[in-house]
């Protein structure tokens, strides 16, 4: 079982979500490449994680919502912007991440294990709130992250694991 | 070379009362707010590289504003992958200048690179629409005259020195305080961009 991409870029979209920057990965399959070819998603490709948070920061002053799409291997560095622009300026944004790694070896790449198994503890030290989609459950932990980040004015991780959209 | 402070006194003859700006951490915020505070100014008083990614954003998401960008040459250094972005996304409303005096001069004035590396070269190469790189009050005059009149993006690499002047305070406004004043003037300019 795993999400349709359409329902994915779909719930987003109804939340408000239509201006992302980001890095790929391939944890997000073909759902990368339908939100590229949606025409009610502006996606601007950054070249860097924390270039992508400054771009899609800039949603927020305009009264729209805008998201970081990006790997975990990336939460090093969207740290500096996240701590110092982010977090004291109070500036939501929604980060979605494939989650490489997760559960560590021998699950995914040696380069994963690291922080496959602290990308959330790495968000939770910095008061970052995180919600992982299940493959039957989107609209759950999406509400309950998007209410934080609305409530608490910060930006929110929103956690997906390889094979859950397809 | 210009003294930076003369040069964003220069930079904000040009800057209109609904015009963006956003402006690097460290001493070119702290000069910009005692130049002219003004509610169109988000100082970024951290996340060093920042500005430049925000800025475009801010440009992309408001196409009718006019949008400065205010970077020295180490935050530019920092962030140059930003560079070929801006210039791939290529938004018309964008001026960015970067403010080259050589150096880290906020953190006590260790050099950087770019006495070495041409930044407006790179911007050229980036695919900046328009790109020049000044020395002098007139040539900054002219480059700004330039950019007022002809579609951006815009790179205008200024060469600064350093002089160090006494009493140039922090930024006094608290974080939120700075958003929520730039979100006002952002909201003023709500066309509907991205």
């Amino acid at each position: 079982m795993s999400i349709d991409s359409e329902e994915f870029w779909g719930a987003l979209k109804e939340r408000g979500y239509d201006f992302f920057a980001g890095v790929p990965d391939s944890t997000f399959g073909a759902a990368y490449k339908s939100m590229l070819d949606d025409p009610d998603i502006r996606f601007v490709p950054a070249v860097r994680e924390d270039v992508a948070l400054g771009v899609a920061s800039a949603a927020y002053f305009s009264g729209r919502k805008g998201g970081v799409i990006m790997q975990n291997s990336g939460i090093g560095n969207i740290i500096n912007p996240l701590t110092s622009f982010s977090l004291i300026y109070k500036v939501p944004v929604l980060l979605v991440v494939g989650w490489r790694g997760y559960g560590g070896p021998p699950n995914d790449a040696p380069e994963h294990w690291v922080m496959g198994t602290k990308s959330t503890d790495m968000f939770g030290l910095i008061d970052i709130p995180c919600e992982v989609v299940e493959p039957d459950d989107l609209e759950g932990p999406l509400d309950r992250l998007i209410s934080k980040i609305d409530n608490q004015q910060v930006p929110g991780a929103l956690m997906v694991r390889a094979g859950v959209l397809k | 070379m210009i003294e930076r402070y003369i040069a964003i006194q220069k930079i904000l003859d040009y800057v209109g009362d609904q015009d963006l700006v956003i402006s690097t951490t460290g001493m070119i915020s702290r000069e910009l707010f005692t130049i002219q505070d003004r509610p169109g100014n988000l100082y970024m008083i951290g996340s060093m590289g920042l500005a430049s990614s925000l800025g475009l954003g801010v440009c992309l998401m408001n196409p009718e504003a006019r949008v400065f960008v205010i970077e020295g040459d180490g935050s530019a250094l920092m962030s140059l992958g930003t560079l070929p972005l801006i210039a791939t996304e290529a938004p018309s409303n964008l001026t960015h200048v970067i403010l080259d005096n050589e150096a880290y001069e906020s953190t006590g004035s260790q050099p950087t690179i770019s006495s070495n590396v041409s930044l407006a070269a790179i911007g050229a190469a980036a695919g900046y629409r328009n790109v020049a790189s000044v020395e002098n009050a007139e040539g900054l005059d002219g480059a700004l005259r330039d950019a007022s009149a002809m579609d951006g993006p815009w790179l205008i690499v200024v060469k600064a020195s350093i002089v160090h002047r006494e009493g140039i305070p922090r930024v006094s406004h608290a974080p939120e305080e700075i958003r929520d004043r730039f979100k006002s003037q952002a909201l003023g300019h709500a066309g509907g961009g991205g």
